[in-house]
């Protein structure tokens, strides 16, 4: 049986004493062995952030790569080894903006990645500065008189860009979150979790205090239907005095990419013998130019 | 004069100029002959001037030439501009009704005239057959064998529309044939006879190389489009399903790099399609793939830059930039082929390179070698040399046997560590682009850092011993000693051709494997050399700065060209002039 322990490695931490990282560090482990995934068989791929340095911590296959980029190595991952379960890590920084264009290909290939997105507001690693997702007006050391853009709704990107799983978490309520990565894991195709997370140290605002006073499950309303994109659309803009989290959005019914690349109908490509090519097929391949 | 013979065919994009030269092209090889083919194009769907170059010879050739019999002008523009590169004696043939001004072509050069458009029309043809008819009519001036021409127009439309096509097309081809054979066949002096030779191929840089890289066990291949890059990852989408490779046309080439870096990583062999400008965006994932030691082999098909540069032209212009791309310091290895035979063996060999220490190559080609056309023996593309070597893989029973954590970055003395690709119970890890220790978590330890970096840097030592050294032709106490690296290897091979006929001994020292730079052999043989010309298409001078560099040798004369046209033998013989 497969337990937390076994994706425990000897690597502390460097995150703030609170940091939402936590709290999603022990879901994601409590979901993996939940499912009885073994280590071996599971590939975490980051970029660069405090969210990316997820893979670090935990004792499975790992790959921090570079800020933005997860998604794109993943799906190599993924392209050249389906039968492993490959979970991106990212930050709003990380995944919304340098990343921003490859989580919409992701999307609307239907690739079999769960992305799970560390959303807090806020640049961590480089102390402080306002990120896709932060409210306008949010001051910060590059906004200093309030920024002026507007944030972004991740949700709303992945749906238009044809996702077909998409939900929001709170990071706080560990086991509703690592119900909600099982379901993104076993999910077929593209998976967006969005992950709402106090940054303790640059984000005043959107605090522990500020998202308990908020968030409510998306389950326990009167007319949860997930598998409505309508539905998925109208509660995806909801955003203020309530916050709803839950699986917004999940369809099992459209093939993921990998599913219809034709040369990995015989199975993964990366776990086939490298054989020579057999002369009859050289002598067809010399023939074309002859 | 019989097979020694050059024409240029040339018309509006979209008048078929590329693929019609290619077929008979392809003619005169079945014929026995050894052929060069030059395309020439603009970077435009329909308009402009593009021509197409061929040699046809019965000896072996090694780059087309600036000697031209035969101009088939399918516009105005085409003899305005060719017709002076006509020899005496050399003819153009053109449509009567173009209405020409016949001053434009000089004396000694016949005026093969027509009434083109008749002719096909006369045949039941259309007027996008007039390419087809200039073959016929290439066929009919130099005397060779219609039934060649006639198999490659089968090849080329057999299949569309339950052949009619195909048939309408010969009618066309024959009644041209006819009509210039009737007319002026009798005066043009240029003839080509079948010859009875082995069958050859006849075949460019792109597919060579991408039939390297599927022997050598490529699986993997993801590209965003760009000429002249992109033809390979269209030539592997071809393959893909029958050899069971996965292959990605991405949203941009930042993600076609990391996609192969992560089947890379996943244990697959990856590589990358592109040229300097899709290479430009993958700079900072260079870098991912040097620290995090996962192999990947880049295929950077060179055009002139900077910037868009001339998109449909040559240039040998990024060989400092694929020495240097990405901050920081980390092994790379980079191969530059100059002949078929090349193309196909660093084709394979990359994949071999990058797996045995675990880093990024680069097979760094050009526009004029990716798709310029050449006759090689089948023999040439050696599959029965191709190798399969995957280094320090740890194999099943190595891994089963693992003690302790997997120390994936091990500190050892060739500087590689052994690998395993995921899926294996006892190694796993994770690694990162930051600095890492030998389990690959992130470290900053001063120490650990400095015996990192040499772990990495010691693998650029160790690969010295695969890599094969630069080649020398020619006599060895010659006058004068030519340096190349890459595509320049034809028409530098042709120049010391045309100088020997003047009486002038030369050689040729020639790089192919660039970097790790191969500093002793190039200082032993220039240091002996009477007179040093270097040769290379790009405007510094960039393989001369690198040997000075690394050798202290400063070559004696540059010859540069970045005109965007590839060079021909003449321009290097004008060049040695000037000096």
């Amino acid at each position: 049986m497969v337990t937390v322990k076994d994706y425990q490695n000897s690597v502390t931490p460097t995150w703030c004493p609170g940091c939402g990282n936590f709290g999603i560090w022990r879901a994601l482990k409590m979901a993996l062995a939940g499912l009885g995934l073994e280590p071996h068989k599971v590939m975490l791929v980051s970029g660069i952030g405090q969210s990316s340095k997820v893979p670090d911590y935990v004792r499975a296959n790992g790959y921090m790569t570079l800020h933005g980029r997860a998604i794109p190595v993943a799906t190599g991952v993924k392209l050249a080894r389906p039968d492993l379960k490959v979970i991106v890590h990212s930050g709003d920084g990380d995944g919304y903006a340098e990343g921003l264009s490859h989580m919409m290909h992701a999307a609307r290939r239907n690739i079999g990645i769960v992305h799970v997105a560390h959303n807090n507001q806020i640049y961590g690693l480089t102390k402080g500065q306002y990120s896709p997702t932060s409210a306008s007006g949010t001051h910060s050391k590059t906004s200093p008189e309030g920024s002026i853009d507007r944030p972004v709704n991740p949700l709303m990107l992945a749906l238009a860009a044809g996702a077909t799983f998409v939900a929001r978490a709170f990071s706080k309520n560990a086991k509703e979150l690592s119900e909600i990565l099982m379901a993104a894991i076993q999910h077929r195709g593209y998976a967006l979790v969005d992950i709402l997370q106090p940054c303790v140290t640059f984000n005043r605002v959107n605090t522990y205090e500020w998202y308990s006073e908020r968030v409510y499950p998306a389950k326990g309303e009167a007319g949860y239907d997930p598998a409505s994109f309508d539905w998925a659309v109208k509660t995806a803009q909801i955003w203020g005095d309530r916050i709803p989290v839950g699986i917004l959005y999940q369809v099992e019914s459209l093939p993921s990419y990998e599913e219809q690349v034709p040369a990995l109908k015989a199975g993964p490509v990366g776990t086939r013998p490298l054989l020579p090519l057999p002369p009859d097929k050289v002598k067809t391949l010399k023939e074309a130019y002859m | 004069m019989t097979n020694d013979f050059t024409q240029i065919l040339g018309g509006e994009a979209g008048q078929g100029v590329e693929s019609t030269g290619a077929g008979f092209a392809q003619a005169l090889a079945r014929a026995g002959l050894y052929v060069f083919a030059v395309p020439d194009y603009y970077s435009r769907i329909r308009g402009g001037h593009n021509f197409y170059h061929i040699r046809a010879t019965g000896s072996p050739i090694f780059s087309h030439n600036e000697t031209v019999h035969l101009v088939l002008a399918l516009t105005r523009e085409a003899v305005k501009r060719h017709a002076g590169q006509v020899v005496r004696g050399g003819g153009v043939v053109y449509d009567t009704a173009l209405n020409l001004d016949k001053s434009l072509l000089p004396e000694g050069v016949q005026d093969f005239g027509m009434p083109l458009k008749e002719i096909v029309k006369g045949a039941g043809g259309t007027d996008l057959m007039l390419n087809t008819a200039m073959t016929g009519i290439a066929a009919g001036l130099t005397g060779l064998d219609l039934g060649f021409v006639e198999g490659v127009i089968w090849d080329n439309f057999g299949r569309k529309r339950g052949g009619k096509m195909a048939e309408a097309n010969l009618k066309v081809a024959r009644a041209a044939h006819d009509y210039a054979r009737d007319h002026f066949a009798e005066r043009f002096p240029f003839k080509l006879r079948a010859v009875d030779a082995p069958k050859r191929m006849l075949i460019g840089g792109n597919p060579a190389m991408t039939l390297g890289a599927l022997a050598g066990g490529c699986r993997f291949m993801s590209g965003y489009p760009m000429t002249p890059g992109s033809p390979i990852l269209e030539m592997m989408s071809g393959l893909a399903a029958e050899y069971g490779v996965v292959t990605k046309h991405t949203e941009d080439e930042i993600a076609a790099i990391c996609t192969a870096i992560g089947a890379g990583r996943a244990g697959v062999r990856a590589g990358v399609p592109t040229s300097g400008g899709g290479f430009s965006l993958m700079v900072e994932t260079l870098g991912l793939a040097g620290m995090t030691e996962v192999p990947v082999v880049i295929f950077e098909v060179q055009r002139p830059g900077p910037s868009t540069g001339l998109a449909t032209r040559t240039e040998q212009g990024d060989l400092m930039f694929v020495l240097h791309a990405s901050q920081g310091d980390f092994p790379r290895i980079v191969l530059a082929p100059g002949t078929i035979e090349e193309c196909f063996r660093d084709g394979w060999r990359a994949f071999n390179l990058a797996e045995k220490y675990q880093c990024p190559v680069f097979v760094l080609s050009d526009h004029f070698l990716a798709n310029s056309l050449q006759t090689v023996a089948p023999e040439a593309l050696d599959f029965d040399r191709v190798v399969i070597d995957r280094g320090a893989m740890l194999t099943p029973e190595q891994l089963d046997a693992l003690e302790g954590d997997y120390k994936r970055f091990a500190f050892t003395e060739s500087g590689i560590s052994p690998w395993a690709p995921p899926g294996h119970p006892k190694a796993v890890y994770a690694s990162s682009s930051d600095e890492h220790n030998e389990y690959g978590n992130i470290e900053e330890d001063a120490d650990n850092r400095s015996r990192m970096m040499e772990k990495r840097m010691r693998k650029l030592e160790t690969a010295r011993q695969d890599m094969i050294p630069p080649k020398v032709y020619g006599p060895t106490d010659a006058e004068i000693i030519f340096v190349a690296w890459g595509s320049s290897y034809g028409p530098v091979r042709e120049a010391m051709a045309m100088l020997k006929e003047k009486g002038v001994a030369s050689n040729f020292l020639h790089i192919t494997d660039v970097w790790p730079f191969p500093a002793d052999a190039v200082a032993k043989v220039l240091q002996k050399a009477k007179r040093t010309v270097s040769v290379e298409g790009n405007y510094t001078g960039q393989m001369a700065a690198l040997i000075r560099r690394e050798t202290g040798i400063q070559v004696d004369q540059q010859i540069h060209r970045y005109d965007g046209r590839p060079f021909s033998p003449e321009y290097i013989l004008r060049g040695l002039k000037e000096a």
